[in-house]
């Protein structure tokens, strides 16, 4: 999750303080992790030295709440390439898991225990994200698919990778 | 604890075909654990032995005390129509018949009086968002639809265990999900044991527990059957 862009993405729609745009985005993008504000504030204050942000003074007094941010033509542009541009498609080759699997038939230890071990933790994980996903709201049910189905995707990789197990021995131990 | 249902070391072959090898399960009363597996690998020959469709050529089937596998068919099949509920990949509802009799007929097979039989599935086409469609036959009905039909005939009856062999494969994701959430809503809140064989791991994680078939035989992580 990229902070700077994501708080800029909120300014996008209308000018903010710095306390709304922390609310804001811990009940949409912090899930359970809410940042801190000290990080709202150096983010902000970093978009300002880059142009992508203005500062509006408003009201006396003292404190960084007194101040409201107004994206900048150069912040909007930048929101709109993140948003129009696809993410990475990584491939995510070296995963630890892989590594493991690798390294486990090099050192002829039972990779298919650990691959039996790791399904059993990833649905683990995939009934929790499941429960939360059946009591919570759109947003929570969304944001849980996302996860659920790239854990579904590793999964199918490990049935893939258990299914050629001996011939991946084969491969690495030559 | 005590168990709902249980497979030990069930032997079980089509012909020259090996499908099971010494499958060996245990599930709790109220518990949904989910059967997955590759394909062939014997999720469906266990669920039928554990449904008292198949005899296993050995090993012992116990329910609720009770040795499934020595019953007499007679016997076996009035547990499958009084204790037992299913679902199956694509519902297999009865054509002729409208969705409301399709739910009903557990029912009425069991000799519950017409009338009440279908008051009682009224109640579940509300319950499961299908008001409306109780006059139409199955074959005006969206997949989805009559996937939910099919699980409110299973469940209408108020089974002791579920038995339901890739009940949303035939659906999309959302549609499928809708009738997982439905089959777990309800069996929680009858207590019903459910028996889910699944390859898709999305669907698995709305069981308690997952167990994986390979070769015949069950491996079940974090619990050792005994
Ligand atoms: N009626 C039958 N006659 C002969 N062999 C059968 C029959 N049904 C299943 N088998 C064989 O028994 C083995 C186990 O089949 P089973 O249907 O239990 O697998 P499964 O795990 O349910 O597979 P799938 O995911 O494809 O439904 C397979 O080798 C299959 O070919
Ligand atoms: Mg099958």
């Amino acid at each position: 999750m990229s902070v700077p862009l994501t708080l800029l993405g909120l300014l996008d729609r209308e000018p903010s303080h710095g306390y709304d745009l922390k609310r804001e985005y811990d009940a949409y993008f912090g899930r359970g992790k809410p940042l801190p504000f000290g990080q709202v504030y150096s983010t902000l204050s970093r978009l300002a030295r880059d142009g992508k942000v203005v500062i509006s003074e408003v009201g006396p007094g003292e404190g960084p709440d007194r101040k409201r941010y107004i994206i900048t033509d150069l912040g909007a542009t930048e929101v709109e390439q993140w948003l129009t541009q696809p993410v990475e498609p990584e491939p995510h080759l070296q995963t630890v898991l892989f590594a493991k699997v690798v390294l486990a038939l090099m050192l002829d230890r039972p990779a298919g225990e650990y691959l039996d071990t790791q399904r059993s933790a990833h649905l683990q994980r995939m009934r929790e994200l499941t429960e939360i996903k059946r009591g919570g709201s759109l947003v929570d049910a969304l944001l849980a698919d996302h996860g659920l189905y790239h854990l579904e995707a590793d999964l199918r990789w490990i049935e893939m990778t258990g299914a050629r197990l001996d011939a991946l021995k084969k491969a690495v131990r030559q | 604890m005590t168990i709902a249902i249980e497979a030990r070391d069930v032997v079980f072959s089509f012909g020259q075909t090996p499908a099971l090898r010494g499958a060996s399960i245990a599930v709790d009363p109220g518990e949904i654990v989910a059967i997955m597996g590759a394909s062939g690998s014997g999720k469906s020959t266990l669920l039928h032995c554990l449904a008292g469709i198949l005899v296993p050529d050995s090993g012992e089937i116990l329910f609720d005390g009770a040795r499934v596998d020595s019953m007499t068919e007679a016997q076996r099949s009035s547990l499958r129509r009084d204790r037992f509920g299913f679902v199956f990949q694509f519902g297999q509802l009865v054509p002729e018949l409208t969705t409301a009799e399709n739910v009903a007929l557990p029912l009425l097979l069991s000799g519950t009086r017409r009338a009440e039989a279908l008051r009682k599935a009224y109640g579940w086409f509300e319950r499961l968002g299908l008001e409306g469609l109780e006059q139409r036959r199955p074959g005006e009905l969206s997949g989805g639809q009559a996937q939910r039909v099919a699980l409110a005939r299973g469940l209408v009856a108020g089974p002791e265990v579920l038995f339901a062999d890739e009940p949303t494969g035939a659906l999309d994701s959302l549609t499928g999900e809708q009738v997982m959430d439905l089959l777990v809503t309800a069996a929680r809140e009858q207590g019903t044991t459910v028996i889910l064989v699944t390859h898709e791991p999305r669907v698995a994680a709305y069981a308690d527990r997952e167990v994986s078939v390979r070769d015949g035989r069950v491996n079940a992580p974090d619990r050792i059957a005994s």
